[in-house]
């Protein structure tokens, strides 16, 4: 009973927080109450009057199961009914005074609103029947908001992706397509005259992320295989929140390590050696720290994605006098490949969205070169540096920028379906 | 007349495995007691029991399965051909390659049924090339009784297969390796009556080369099969004999209710 009825309530109560929040900025002024305490107040109602239409919803459909034969839904779902009623009449309330500018003010508007929700309960509780499918009714809504919420994740990713698209045809008007597109050189201006060519931008980021997946895919594999396979239970106990820490880590201290350790470090004993130049920020600095940073992703999730592989799987191949390294092999690998391509997945896209660790790892200049102890930057590095000071987006300087923020969505995009196509085809074999 | 010659065929193998005062543990759940037994060879030799008796843990100690699991604890002596398995200079691997299991519950692994055969051979290295491994395979799936039903298909996943036939598949996968004691923990529990037949047959024709245990909750099974049987009950081994003396003559009452169906 309990959990048919927490669902429901919550959810309101999460839609009238908001509708709260709105209704408060627009009336700050007629606020008598600290703006918190009348959020609190405004929920607690919310909770305290659905509370009571549950109840009267449930009481009146005991009393009916009492004088009829059969009632098609026990009394609490009747009461969920009440609920999801109710909550359907403040919720409208609210909205549509947020939408109309709350013509009648802060209290008019909770006026309004409570009047709706008690217009709600009171339909609700005529449509306590015998043979009204409340469990039903109830399946349905739930349904609905689940739907409702994967619909905000949708129209999010579809509202930013069109305000990408459509600034940067706005860029293209400014700055030919071909130049960005086929043009080597990256060297903005901003008196005008610039060049925007994306390549150096493209490689720097395709290669520090190389760098980073190269370090972060062995080591977290395999320490991913030690710590499911190997490790007993202490063991496992400190060392996966351990090597999670690292995950934890703000990226500016990995950055920091960057620029004062590992850049001097990798200069003086491997560029400068080997004649391969003396910039102590390179691609292989900033790909080395990155890597480390996102080893966690990798070991972490493909840990429990191999320990979800059933156990009765290794004991067929080890019953068969197979060694543990071959049923890791044969076996285990094979069977958890899909989510571990995932978790590969999720550290390349943190690889080729990071910043901070390229901008003191690996410098700020756009350059096309192969090698790895040379300075070379990274799209979202450019993305900031387009934008800071700059806050009129009218030149083809500024709006470069969503030039690139879509490039580097289709990137990941790619990335995607790549990996995507990788675990279906695979999958044909192995599920 | 013809039981009898296999009655003195059967006495005269020498032991395969011998169990003396085996202890199992899981955590403070004391699940085998001081059972002793003996495995002849090229014979087979049936367990029987109510579930939950220890059938399984014992079958999991005769190839150190039971390893694998963090909480269990094996004592007592345990010897094939005269080597104690639990000594440290055993290597389980080896010892696993030479004595087979097929498990309670088939666990087809997620391959092509044809790799899921060829797994063991490849890697012991027994074939020499792609047409011998074909051969193996194919023998294989033929003794296990699912050639017929799997010939157009070996590239499919082992795990599309119907229950009954990934536990046919198991039982293929774990002869393909050519061990010298198969344990097979009730291999016919999801087959029909032809199948089982043909499972069984199976049995009978590796008891020429091999010895086999089989679990089994079929006294009828247990009967055609074995030439020894060993009842449990709560973790003891109550009576073990030959066959035909535990269903035609228990010593212990508790066997004589066991089989004629008044406990379980
Ligand atoms: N992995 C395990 N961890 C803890 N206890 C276990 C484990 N496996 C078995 N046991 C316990 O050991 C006892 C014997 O179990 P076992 O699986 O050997 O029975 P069985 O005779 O094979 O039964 P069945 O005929 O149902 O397969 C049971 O009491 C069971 O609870
Ligand atoms: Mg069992």
């Amino acid at each position: 009973m309990a959990i048919k009825f927490i669902l429901p309530t919550t959810l309101v109560t999460l839609l009238l927080s908001q509708g709260a929040a709105f209704a408060q900025e627009a009336a700050v002024a007629e606020a008598a109450l600290s703006p918190t305490l009348q959020r609190l107040l405004f929920l607690a109602a919310a909770l305290v009057f659905l509370s009571i239409a549950f109840v009267m919803g449930r009481n009146r459909a005991t009393a009916m199961r009492n004088t009829v034969a059969m009632m098609h839904s026990l009394p609490g779902f009747h009461g969920a009914v009440a609920v999801q009623w109710g909550a359907l009449g403040a919720f409208a309330g609210v909205i549509a005074h947020a939408i109309t500018g709350y013509p009648m003010g802060m209290l008019g508007a909770v006026i309004f609103a409570v009047a709706l929700a008690l217009m709600g309960v009171a339909y609700a509780l005529t449509t306590i029947k015998p043979d009204f499918r409340a469990r039903t009714f109830t399946e349905r809504s739930v349904m609905a908001f689940l739907i409702l919420c994967s619909l905000v994740a949708v129209l999010t990713t579809v509202g930013i992706v069109a305000s990408l698209v459509f600034e940067t045809a706005h860029f293209f008007q400014l700055y030919p397509a071909s130049e960005f597109f086929f043009s080597t050189v990256w060297n903005p201006k901003f008196g005008g005259g610039s060049s925007l060519g994306i390549w150096p931008l493209i490689w720097g980021t395709l290669y520090v992320s190389a760098i980073a997946l190269i370090v972060a895919v062995p080591i977290g594999l395999m320490s991913a295989v030690y710590l499911a396979e190997y490790a007993s239970p202490r063991v496992r106990s400190w060392a996966k929140p351990a090597i999670e820490i690292l995950a934890g880590i703000p990226t500016i201290v990995y950055g920091l390590f960057a620029l004062i350790t590992v850049g001097p470090l990798l200069r003086d004993y491997f560029a400068q050696p080997m004649g391969l130049g003396d910039s102590s920020s390179s691609v292989m600095t900033a790909g080395l720290v990155m890597g480390i940073m996102v080893i966690p992703f990798v070991s972490s999730l493909s840990d429990d994605i191999i320990n979800a592989v059933p156990q009765s799987l290794r004991d067929g191949s080890l019953g068969l006098g197979a060694t543990p390294s071959e049923t890791v092999r044969k076996v285990v690998l094979p069977a958890a490949l899909p989510g571990i391509v995932g978790a590969v997945l999720l550290a390349a896209s943190r690889a080729i969205g990071e910043t901070m660790i390229v901008v003191m790892g690996a410098g700020a200049a756009a350059k096309l070169s192969l090698n790895p102890f040379e300075a070379m930057t990274t799209v979202t590095v450019k993305i900031v540096s387009q934008l800071t000071g700059d806050t009129e987006f009218a030149s083809p300087e500024t709006l470069v920028a969503f030039a690139l923020g879509l490039t580097l969505f289709t990137l990941t995009l790619g990335l995607n379906i790549v990996a995507l196509v990788i675990v279906r085809k695979y999958r044909e074999q192995y599920e | 007349m013809k039981d009898m010659n296999m009655e003195t065929r059967v006495l005269i193998q020498p032991n395969k495995i011998e169990a003396r005062n085996v202890q199992v543990y899981y955590g403070d759940n004391h699940a085998i007691k001081d059972v002793d037994v003996d495995i002849l060879d090229k014979t087979v030799t049936a367990f029987i029991g109510p579930s939950g008796c220890g059938k399984s843990t014992f079958l999991r100690c005769l190839n150190r399965m039971n390893d694998t699991i963090a909480s269990c604890r094996v004592e007592g002596l345990i010897k094939i051909e005269g080597e104690d398995i639990n000594d440290p200079r055993v290597d389980p691997v080896q010892l696993r390659a030479k004595v087979g299991m097929v498990f309670q519950k088939p666990n087809p692994f997620p391959k092509s049924i044809y790799d899921n055969v060829a797994y063991g051979p490849k890697i012991h290295g027994l074939t020499k090339n792609k047409a011998e491994l074909d051969e193996v395979v194919e023998s294989c799936l033929r003794r296990a009784a699912l050639w017929g039903e799997v010939k157009d298909r070996l590239s499919a996943p082992g795990t599309s297969l119907s229950g009954g036939q990934q536990q046919r598949l198991c039982i293929a996968r774990a002869i393909a390796t050519s061990p010298e004691v198969l344990l097979m923990d009730e291999p016919c529990s999801a087959l029909d009556p032809i199948a089982t037949a043909q499972v069984e047959e199976l049995i009978d024709d590796l008891r020429s080369q091999f010895s086999v245990v089989i679990v089994t909750h079929s006294m009828q099974q247990a009967a055609r099969v074995s030439q020894r049987t060993a009842f449990f009950h709560l973790g003891y081994v109550v009576e073990y004999g030959e066959t035909s003396q535990i269903f035609t003559n228990p010593k212990d009452p508790r066997t004589e209710s066991y089989i004629t169906g008044r406990i379980g």
